[in-house]
């Protein structure tokens, strides 16, 4: 029977935690005992085969099928990898959102009152006046002011933060717009460009 | 590789599941060869493997980051093995060892699509005994020794993965080193 203590030198060995002076001690007695000898040798031998056992791959489909067990994710995460995924998007949001922030600046700085420019428009304290019989060519703007149709205007009337009196006399033949609220602000600036854009085309269609 | 996987482990708090995939991805082969070589059945070691790594991503939160996130994997993984063994019921499987035969699986009863070349169904068979011999161990032997000679885990981190002293780990991986030398002596 091998004494206890140079087993126990044995295990420190195999998990390379022997120090010299164990290690001496340890090999001047494998010198003289075979039966030691052998259980070492079968303790090498062992971790050998337990070493020796191939590497295991894991089934197909594992990772998807732990991804489809996780519980859901956030909407942030989704929408960020979204535009990381597809610079095109981001590029196209980041436009909307400058555009936007023009509009609103646009929107928060036009408090001035201005009006367009006809010939026979009476201003009286930021009141534009239609006069009775007087017939007024062209579109009629006026922006942060009331109008007060009592003639007749042939053309479109555009009212921007302001009110409008239609008189029972008063006429117009154009379309009659009223833009009080920031989306109908915006509304109005889309149409406005995209009419600009057509009679732009038209125009140069025309040459 | 620790620092890859630190930035996928921030991505992930922050609720991203494909940084979550490519550590799914580093781990599985390991996480699933610990499993099976614990609980010795391929069903068994990839459901349990799959749930280790569902733990990990619901308490990712609680994972210390300054430590190694393979060892915290790897105690989710070792404990769920250990849970799954001390309730194991009795079930049928295809790789579970036939009644009344040596070693033979439901495996072997399905004829093979081609016959191993001599070395190699040598060497399978070796693998086979080994598997079974290391199966036979006690659990607390078990773990240890997977996570040593498997693995390839210094006593260290398997001390942690176990939640053990240094001194506990290196008995339990002498007597099942003993264990095994007695079983694998003849072979």
């Amino acid at each position: 029977m091998c004494p206890d203590h140079i087993i126990e030198l044995m295990h420190q060995y195999l998990d390379e935690e022997i120090d010299s002076e164990g290690e001496q001690i340890l090999r001047e007695h494998l010198q003289g005992c075979n039966e030691c000898q052998a259980i070492f040798n079968e303790l090498k031998k062992t971790v050998a085969f337990v070493k020796s056992i191939s590497t295991m791959q894991a089934p197909a489909n594992f990772t998807s099928n732990v991804l489809a067990n996780l519980p859901k994710e956030k909407k942030k995460i989704l929408v960020a990898r979204l535009l990381k995924n597809h610079p095109f998007l981001s590029a196209a949001s980041l436009f909307v959102v400058l555009m936007m922030g023009s509009l609103f600046s646009t929107w928060n700085q036009d408090r001035e009152f201005s009006v367009s420019k006809q010939k026979n428009l009476v201003v009286k304290n930021n009141t534009v006046i239609v006069p009775k019989g007087e017939v007024v060519k062209g579109d009629v703007v006026v922006r942060n002011g009331k109008l007060k149709i009592e003639g007749e205007i042939k053309g479109d009337v555009t009212v921007i933060h302001g009110e409008k009196y239609l008189a029972s006399a008063g006429h117009v033949t154009g379309e009659i717009d009223e833009v009080n609220e920031v989306f109908d602000w915006i509304w109005y600036h889309m149409k406005r460009s995209a009419k600009e854009a057509a009679g732009f085309f038209e125009h140069q269609e025309g040459q | 590789m620790e620092a890859i996987v630190k930035k996928r482990i921030k991505q992930v708090i922050k609720g991203d599941q494909d940084a979550f995939g490519e550590i799914v991805e580093i781990y599985k082969n390991s996480v699933y060869q610990l499993c099976f070589r614990m609980l010795g059945n391929r069903h068994e070691a990839e459901d349990v493997a799959q749930e280790a790594f569902l733990r990990a991503y619901v308490n990712i939160k609680t994972f210390n980051q300054d430590l190694k996130f393979s060892t915290w994997l790897f105690r989710i993984a070792t404990n769920l093995c250990i849970d799954r063994l001390r309730k194991k019921k009795p079930d049928y499987y295809l790789d579970a060892e036939v009644a009344g035969t040596e070693g033979l699986t439901m495996y072997s009863q399905i004829p093979s699509d081609h016959s191993l070349p001599e070395t190699e169904l040598e060497s399978l068979e070796l693998q086979e005994t080994v598997q079974k011999e290391i199966l036979k161990l006690p659990e607390k032997y078990r773990s240890a020794i997977v996570l040593k000679y498997i693995e390839d885990l210094s006593l260290n981190e398997i001390s942690e993965i176990l939640n053990l002293p240094l001194g506990t780990v290196k008995t339990r991986i002498h007597r099942g080193r003993e264990a095994l030398r007695q079983q694998l002596r003849y072979v």
